[in-house]
């Protein structure tokens, strides 16, 4: 019969017309800026530096104390789209490992260019500098608020818990696994040093 | 050109054979109307152009004109590191980006003869089908949308499509721009948790498939308007390098993974769907099989995927200097065949990158398939050869 593949096909729209009033399957949209879906904890939109809130070196405000970043500089010169920009600081501080480490004086990113493919994130060998979730950024300045600094970038290790739990632990047990060596082995070289000393001594007596 | 030379003469003379002259403006034809479809064209999947002329209601000629797009991805690839090029292919075909980037892993991992572990091969083929499955069914909503059906199918691919995103966003980061894939494996592994509700999906993958059917296949205004309209002919296909669904529906029996039986494919039992007459209804008809047929393939991989390594610990990702040498890595992506040709001089970024991109080379034909035709069918013969214009125009 003409027409009745049609009148099929008008079948399966009234299905879902109608079935979008009771079944939750078929009402697949949510109104946005009132309802919100949650994001996954993989997502990712821009990259911010993390920094840990126990002060070590003291001095300066806490981002700027606790900031893991040593400006190594590698994800500047892997950033595909180049929208990194590093400068090493003249000085040196102490890191988590207590060892004294460069900073970066500046450390800009221009969101506007950076394409968040992650790429900083994945090379970076001192999980310093992790992927944000944070989507509404909208400004109505071209330039300047597009071009974050370290400021701007700087969040707590206790937010990037909030945004990626799982990671951020993951993160946290490698990062103390390595302090614990790097602990042993600062003790192992002070023993030595002072087994070598008394040697030393006992030599000279 | 002499003037006695009729006008269906000329016509009958420009519709034969492919190397026929560049169509010029021929004299003595009577009014020839000129028209510019496009760049900002509703029917045009992005920003591309048709300079159609017309005889009355009848195309003349066709010149597709592109570049809009044109982001200068090979040249910026052979300035950066092998691994920067990798988000970069993302934006290539934006809506199968997974292919994309199986594409070049396959060529770098070809050109440093690295291998790939056993899982990461699994989850390689379960996105790469859930993206083929995806790519047919919002390019079938592209299409039923020029013929008029204004949304209501479109809507219903997205649907499916926003569930199959969601599961590449939980994995990935991100919903397009997955920058998943790496030499030597995948960038993360996917949890337990992430192949049951993967299962869940392609459960329900197969009913959306029965649904489009019934909505769409036996429709006989869609019949009316798509048999025997924008003909491809075997021969013509072949010559021109036509590849993926349009060159199956013009019968030649040509599938890249069956052929070339990259990754694990020879591991899976699936069938290629032949069309029978090179039409655009033919064209659709064959992605409503592939659709089905790439379910098949899904429930077996998810049935096989075993725990395992993603990534092989000794392959190098950051710093890749392969050594100097040429490598092709050729996949069956959505759209036909995505290859990527690279040559190294072994320093850290590639001599030469190139893209052999499927829309590009499958929207030659679009001329010896619109000559003759009325002036509409030829937006429904532009949809049936399902391009995306960041590949075209790279």
């Amino acid at each position: 019969m003409l027409g009745e593949g049609i009148l099929k096909g008008m079948a399966e729209t009234a299905k879902n017309f109608f079935g979008s009033y009771f079944s939750a399957e078929r009402l697949t949209t949510v109104e946005y800026p009132e309802q919100r879906v949650a994001p996954f904890e993989a997502a990712r939109v821009f990259p911010f530096l993390v920094f840990d809130q126990e002060n070590r070196d003291g001095g300066g405000p806490e981002w700027e104390a606790g900031m893991r970043c040593v400006a190594c500089q590698i994800c500047e010169k892997e950033c595909p789209p180049k929208c990194i920009y590093i400068e090493k600081s003249k000085d040196k501080k102490l890191d988590y490992l207590g060892k004294a480490q460069y900073y970066p004086a500046r450390f800009d990113i221009d969101i506007s260019v950076c394409m968040s493919c992650q790429i900083c994130v994945e090379v970076c060998p001192f999980e310093a500098i992790k992927m944000d979730t944070e989507y509404e950024l909208s400004t109505d300045d071209r330039f300047g608020s597009l071009l974050l600094d370290r400021e701007q970038l700087a969040k707590s290790n206790e937010y990037y818990h909030q945004i990626h739990p799982t990671e951020a632990s993951a993160v946290d047990t490698r990062l103390a696994a390595e302090k614990v060596k790097a602990d042993a082995r600062a003790k192992a070289a002070a023993q030595a040093a002072t087994a070598k000393a008394v040697a030393i001594a006992g030599e000279g007596a | 050109m002499s003037d006695t030379q009729s006008h269906s003469a000329i016509l009958a003379d420009r519709l034969e054979g492919w190397n026929r002259p560049t169509a010029i403006v021929p004299q003595n034809e009577g009014e020839l109307l000129e028209v510019a479809m496009g760049p900002h064209h509703p029917s045009t999947h992005g920003v591309f152009r048709m300079d159609v002329a017309l005889d009355g209601e009848r195309v003349i000629r066709l010149r597709p004109v592109f570049g809009y797009l044109h982001r200068n991805h090979e040249k910026i690839a052979e300035g950066i590191s092998y691994l920067a090029s990798m988000p970069y292919t993302d934006r290539l075909d934006y809506i199968c980006p997974i292919t994309n980037n199986w594409a070049y892993a396959l060529a770098v991992e070809k050109l440093t003869g690295q291998a790939v572990p056993e899982r990461a091969e699994y989850l390689r083929v379960i996105l790469g089908e859930l993206t083929r499955y995806q790519n047919h069914a919002s390019s079938i909503g592209f299409l039923i949308q020029e013929m008029g059906a204004s949304g209501t199918p479109l809507m219903y691919a997205y649907r499916e499509r926003e569930k199959i995103l969601d599961l590449f966003e939980e994995l990935t980061g991100a919903r397009m721009m997955v920058n998943y894939m790496r030499f030597g494996g995948c960038r993360v592994d996917a949890s337990q948790g992430w192949l049951e509700r993967t299962r869940k999906v392609v459960a329900g993958l197969a009913g959306f498939a029965d649904e489009f059917d019934r909505l769409l296949s036996t429709n006989e205004i869609l019949m009316a308007r798509t048999q025997g309209v924008g003909v491809l002919r075997p021969e013509l296909a072949v010559n021109a390098g036509v590849t993926g669904p349009m060159l199956r529906a013009s019968s030649v029996n040509y599938d890249i993974r069956k052929v070339d039986g990259y990754g694990i494919y020879s591991r899976f039992n699936f069938r290629v769907p032949l069309g029978d007459h090179g039409d655009v209804y033919d064209r659709y008809m064959i992605r409503v099989l592939e659709m089905r047929e790439s379910i098949k393939i899904l429930e077996q991989a998810l049935k096989e995927i075993q725990p395992g390594p993603v990534m092989d610990p000794k392959a190098k990702i950051r710093g890749l200097r392969p050594k100097a040498g040429e490598a092709y890595g050729r996949i069956e992506a959505p759209k036909g065949e995505l290859g990527f040709y690279l040559i190294s001089d072994g320093g850290p970024n590639p001599y030469r990158y190139r893209v052999r991109p499927p829309s590009l080379i499958n929207l030659t034909v679009l001329e010896d398939m619109c000559l003759g035709v009325n002036v509409a069918d030829v937006v429904l013969i532009f949809g049936s050869v399902d391009i995306v214009l960041g590949e075209v125009d790279r």
